[in-house]
């Protein structure tokens, strides 16, 4: 009988996903990524207890530029309201929407996708005709008029971006499930009875989720952009204060004050690189290939 | 396959596309709530009766649905796409008018992308760790991630007062006279800060991918053979690796079409350009529906056009799709 002696000799299996999270500790783009996404969460949603102003109220005199006045740090907007408040409560609303937008459109994606590249033939004609069609709509025209037949709420907002984005992820994913379809463990499962349905979702999907990770994440990106330029129209919704709502209003004063816009589209900057970085990091993590270049 | 069975194939398909686009506004109309009549009239502050019944009449809203689909697409085929009822002109006569502005904005912008990107990334492949290397790197991260009217408005803020070279609004200066020359040149002169806030996202993606797939190329075994043979390094670039690494600039930039159109509409507003974004920002201002409804539909028509284009310039560049192999 023998008893291992020394558990050093014992080989640790390393699982690919373990191994992802270490490469993507060690990529610098998707580290700085997190932490400007940190910085953002806590900025907006710690700061409110800190700095505890209401972005409504008036607070100063109209369109007072940053550092003029202790009552309003970073400045006032075209009504005299605090600017440095509303960065700190615009915030949530704008990540709501990126991470709704971006799920609805990774849902879809994954869907069409999954169906396309799983059946092939005559389903996967269809659905990539689908699919052609939606990308030839300019996407912003598009939620455009979605949003205006439609009352401007975050929710039809959100609807309406992911409505136009999803053509993306479906070819994406549609890609993953044509190169995994006829690989070997496929075939295993299938010869071993497995349904259609168990080796679309629980054999090519995960081995598929890779790729669609890091789309996820540039997706959410993407949603904050296009949620941007919707307000920037005048789209936004008009109840919920957010960093868009900022600039939406402020539009018309940026050559009688920068700070009106520039600041809650920096904002918006700061987080869609957040996004884009951990993005970077995630591809690089998942695919070593890449790592040298 | 021959070649002209091959462009029926693709013209059929287009106009199957422009059938669909059709079909999605009609639909659009109808799904919206309340009754198509309001749609069409829009918000204009209460239309008479007679106008209400009006348009019922002309848009054949008394009629099946199925009629009243046929009635819409013979029409639009026609080349009707409705009246506006806020700028009280046909819906064609507007879209044709601001359609030439938005053209000469997004080629620009799409040239100036591929021709500088494509260079950028050439350079930085020379390098893979240099100096451009590392530009093209972090210029494309801001790109990507800057909304495109913050950066335009951080333009429009650059040059209205640090340095104010460059106009900041308008396609022209009416007080300026000097003949046709003079008005081109204005013109021009007008469209760089549009154009160059446009098409800087797209040049830095280029300029990225031109990198990457010249590094892959310049790593393959032909290019081996061309420097063992002695060919000039110059040549190597320009002939041998250019070729191939310009593929994926074409297929990309004929995918992006349409999302440069969107980005075009944001620009547009960002630096009053009297094209087709801003008169879709206007007329989404004043709820006129058929015209938001014609300038989707002929946005759709040019991303058709442009990617009927794309897969010509793309079977001109590359001979293996020519020959079907």
């Amino acid at each position: 009988m023998t008893t291992v002696e020394n558990s050093q000799d014992i080989v640790q299996s390393q699982s690919p996903w373990r191994e992802a999270a270490r490469a993507f500790r060690q990529s610098w783009a998707g580290m700085l990524g997190m932490l400007i996404l940190i910085l953002v969460i806590l900025f907006t949603f710690a700061g409110p207890f800190f700095y505890p102003v209401d972005p409504f109220e008036i607070v100063w005199a109209p369109l007072t530029p940053p550092g003029a006045a202790e009552q309003a740090p970073l400045g006032t907007d075209y009504l005299g309201r605090d600017i440095l408040a509303g960065l700190i409560n615009g915030g949530p609303a704008t990540l709501f929407v990126g991470l709704v937008a971006g799920i609805i459109t990774i849902t879809i994606g994954i869907l069409v996708g999954a169906f396309a590249g799983f059946y092939r033939g005559m389903v996967d004609e269809f659905l990539m005709r689908v699919t052609e069609f939606f990308q030839v709509l300019p996407a912003l025209l598009f939620a455009m008029v979605l949003v205006t037949l439609f009352t401007p709420t975050i929710y039809v907002v959100s609807l309406a971006i992911g409505i136009v984005s999803w053509p993306t992820t479906a070819r994406l994913t549609r890609a993953e499930f044509l190169r995994i379809r006829n690989l070997e463990y496929v075939n295993a499962a299938r010869s071993i009875g497995a349904r259609n349905r168990r080796i679309i979702w629980r054999v090519i999907l995960p081995n598929a989720l890779a790729p669609l990770i890091v789309a996820a994440t540039l997706t959410i990106g993407i949603a904050i952009l296009f949620e941007a330029g919707l307000s920037f129209l005048g789209l936004g919704d008009p109840n919920v204060f957010s960093w868009g709502l900022m600039i939406g209003s402020g539009r018309e004063y940026i050559l009688d004050g920068w700070w009106v816009v520039t600041l809650p589209g920096f904002m918006i900057f700061l987080t869609v690189l957040g996004f884009s970085l951990v993005g970077d990091g995630l591809n690089d993590a998942f695919n070593p290939k890449l790592r040298e270049r | 396959m021959t070649m002209t069975l091959l462009v029926a194939r693709r013209l059929l398909h287009a106009f199957l596309l422009i059938l669909a686009v059709l079909v999605l506004n009609f639909l659009l109309i109808h799904m919206a709530p309340g009754d198509p009549a309001d749609v069409i009239a829009g918000e204009m502050g209460g239309a008479t009766e007679e106008m209400m019944a009006d348009i019922r009449k002309t848009y054949g809203l008394d009629k099946p649905v199925y009629v009243q689909l046929g009635v819409y697409l013979t029409r639009a085929l026609q080349g009707d796409l409705g009246q506006s009822f806020f700028y009280n002109a046909p819906v064609l006569d507007l879209v044709a008018s601001r359609a030439g502005p938005t053209i000469l904005l997004v080629a620009t912008a799409l040239l100036f992308a591929i021709f500088v990107g494509t260079l950028l990334g050439v350079i930085a492949s020379h390098k893979p760790k240099g100096f451009v290397s590392g530009l093209v790197t972090v210029v494309s991260v801001i790109g990507y991630s800057a909304p495109i009217f913050w950066t335009g408005m951080m333009l429009v803020i650059l040059f209205a007062w640090v340095y104010p070279i460059f106009p900041i609004a308008n396609m022209y200066d009416i007080t300026k006279s000097g003949g046709f020359f003079g008005r081109v040149i204005d013109i021009l002169y007008h469209l760089i800060l549009p154009s160059l806030t446009l098409g800087i996202v797209y040049l830095a993606q280029y300029a990225r991918l031109t990198r990457a797939s010249m590094l892959e190329i310049l790593g393959s075994d032909y290019i081996r053979t061309a420097r063992a043979k002695g060919v000039a390094e110059v040549k190597v670039y320009g002939h041998h690796a250019l070729r191939n690494a310009v593929l994926p600039v074409v297929t990309i930039a004929g995918l992006q079409f349409g999302s440069i159109i969107s980005g075009a509409v944001l620009v547009e507003t960002v630096f009053s350009w009297p094209g087709l974004g801003t008169l879709a920002f206007e007329s989404i201002l004043a709820r006129d529906y058929p015209t938001i409804l014609g300038i989707l539909f002929f946005s759709s028509l040019l991303v058709i056009v442009a990617n009927l284009i794309t897969d010509f310039v793309y079977r001109l560049v590359d001979p293996r799709i020519r020959t079907g192999g």
